[in-house]
């Protein structure tokens, strides 16, 4: 790369997307969707580790949404803890409950790995549907506010709730995209990319590779969980869908919709896949239709997709 | 006993719409090694179609044949549109697509038809039949005797037709199938078609006992799957006993132990079989070529 690093591009980009988008909002609407997209991008972003990095496929990974979202509902309620700190929890127990599935199912391979994962997402969603004592069941539950613009209404600042969720998920989405882009360039992501494309291979030059799947997977699910937790407490309520298998089916579509190698992609691939159902409600009941023929049709023709794809265009056509 | 043989029933009845779908999974996984999450469509257009083509007025046994004829149809031009232009592309991204045919279809089917639950008449009335203190309906024997049918129809195909083998032999090495003359296009396109076939059989057997709509085929593939993973993902055979064992498991689990976890534990079986024998109760290991 000729003087600033694929990193530095990225993330200068990402900041100046985040920055300069709300000129364009006509809106405080465009706000909520902005910060919609910015939550999606952060989970698909987890799977760009996973998926384009170490060449591991998840069917499942709105589950650890779901413990995120469900964390920052129940936390408050039944342990006393602030918002934040439900944040921390759901994270961790995502992360521990990966680390500790992660093992056996990542022993598995492609379509057995995806029906795996696809089953321990199920599973998550199963327990927060049918426990209605905890959880409240199919009904869903509030969840209590951050206190964040309380706090902010004592300087004298008043902001609303969709413009406040924009900035928290924009700042997150940017820190998500450092640790990813960082983990990149790293030793340890160069040995995860490594498994990418033969785990043969780098298991011969002293690569564990057991253990950097499993790294990933807890990566991408903390991910996912923080995710979850964020869309839980800016919509101030959650149902079990967000652990559902088309949420998961979703994530993995933005992934690899926008390339699954690609922490620009996931932002743009989660951009794609949350904006296209409010531009689609104008079709309403060819909204599935549309949304099939996209997902079909970007594969086939950009295999690597958006962003690799169309990088790799204009790179050609560049003198 | 007459309540373990209720639960049996039932179980075996569910069991064999899922061996139908996992029968129709190996079809295709075997000639392209891809996992068709829209295999739950084909037994939703069955149903759908029998359903829609039945009220317009066609006698039932004419309908359920133009229902499957059709679906043969939507699984030719599945790989002819979609699977086959993408070939050699990786796993996840042969994922995204079938699932997005799958979103597809079902979206097709919600404008083309509608969103109501559907029903059509059984094959030989709704009398149930009384054995052991249990009642199982005369439509459960079809539908029994459809997974049976299907499997020893694939069964006889694959071992006793040249054909059948020419499908086994592009599965097996489709360079090497080339070699010995084998059109092994017409072979893709045959495995799909018979894979919907079998799929919409699916879908006119249960739609008299379980109704029918747009969307029950998402839960469909993911049974007929757990059911076609825990038979090895190869044999036809594993492929009947895999969802068999599903169906069973589930109405135990219903019956004994509770109905809301009935889906989990097919679930949980599943990945206690993966860890266990990753590649099923009846699959044989694959080496990985380097």
């Amino acid at each position: 790369m000729n003087g600033i690093s694929v990193r530095t591009a990225t993330l200068l980009a990402l900041a100046v997307i985040i920055l300069l988008a709300p000129v364009l909002f006509p809106s405080s609407f465009y706000y909520r969707v902005g910060a919609l997209i910015f939550i999606n991008g952060l989970a698909a972003m987890g799977l760009v580790v996973l998926v384009g990095y170490a060449g591991q496929v998840s069917l499942g990974h709105a589950g650890f949404s779901g413990i995120g979202a469900y964390a920052c509902a129940l936390g408050p309620v039944h342990l006393g803890l602030p918002p934040l700190v439900c944040v921390a929890l759901g994270a961790a127990v995502s992360g521990l409950l990966a680390f500790l599935v992660g093992r056996p199912i990542l022993r598995l391979k492609a379509h057995y790995l995806a029906v795996a994962t696809l089953g321990l997402g199920i599973l998550i969603y199963m327990v927060i549907n049918n426990e209605g004592w905890l959880t409240g069941g199919p009904d869903g539950m509030t969840v209590p506010s951050l206190g964040v613009r309380s706090l902010l209404k004592g300087y004298g600042i008043k902001v609303t709730s969709s413009e406040m969720w924009y900035w928290i998920s924009g700042v997150v989405l940017l820190a998500g995209a450092f640790v990813a882009l960082n983990l990149h360039n790293s030793p340890a992501g160069r040995a995860l990319r490594s498994l990418h494309d033969s785990e043969v291979a780098a298991s011969t030059i002293g690569i564990d590779v057991a253990r950097m799947k499993l790294t990933a997977f807890v990566i991408s699910a903390v991910y996912a969980s923080v995710a979850g937790s964020q869309v839980a407490l800016m919509n101030r309520f959650v149902t079990p869908d967000v652990a559902g298998f088309m949420h998961s089916v979703e994530l993995l579509t933005m992934t690899v919709l926008g390339g699954a190698a690609s922490v620009l992609g996931a932002v743009v691939g989660a951009t794609i896949l949350t904006a296209l159902p409010q531009v689609l409600t104008v079709f309403e009941d060819f909204e599935h239709v549309l949304l099939g023929l996209i997902m079909m049709l970007v594969m086939i023709f950009l295999r690597e997709g958006l962003v690799p794809s169309l990088a790799r265009r204009m790179r050609r056509s560049a003198p | 006993m007459s309540e373990f043989l209720q639960f049996l029933f039932s179980g075996i009845t569910v069991g064999s719409v899922y061996a139908l779908v996992a029968l129709g999974f190996i079809l295709i996984f075997n000639a392209s090694g891809v996992v068709n999450f829209a295999q739950g469509e084909f037994v939703m257009l069955g149903g759908m179609i029998t359903y829609f083509t039945y009220s317009a007025g066609v006698p039932l046994a004419a309908a359920a044949v133009f229902a499957i004829l059709v679906t043969c149809l939507a699984g030719v031009a599945l790989n002819k549109l979609a699977i086959g232009p993408a070939r050699g592309a990786s796993v996840v991204s042969l994922i995204i697509i079938t699932i997005g045919a799958s979103i597809f279809l079902r979206g097709l089917a919600q404008v083309v038809f509608d969103k109501q639950l559907h029903r059509f008449p059984s094959i030989s009335g709704d009398d149930p039949i009384s054995i052991g203190g249990a009642t199982i309906l005369p439509q459960s024997l079809w539908i029994i005797g459809g997974a049976l049918g299907a499997f020893l129809a694939l069964y006889l195909f694959f071992s006793h037709t040249l054909t059948g083998k020419a499908v086994l032999a592009t599965a097996n090495n489709k360079l090497a199938a080339q070699l010995v003359g084998i059109g092994t296009n017409n072979m893709m396109t045959l495995s799909f078609a018979l894979s919907a076939a079998v799929g919409a059989l699916g879908g006119v057997l249960m739609t008299p006992v379980t109704l029918t709509s747009y969307d029950v085929g998402l839960t469909l593939a993911l049974k007929g799957f757990a059911g076609a993973i825990l038979g090895g993902m190869g044999s036809p055979f594993g492929a009947l006993a895999g969802g068999l064992l599903v169906g069973l498991i589930e109405a135990m689990t219903a019956g004994y132990i509770s109905s809301e976890y009935k889906d989990a534990v097919a679930f949980i079986v599943i990945l206690l079989v993966l860890f266990v024998m990753p590649n099923g109760l009846f699959g044989r290991s694959a080496l990985e070529r380097v």
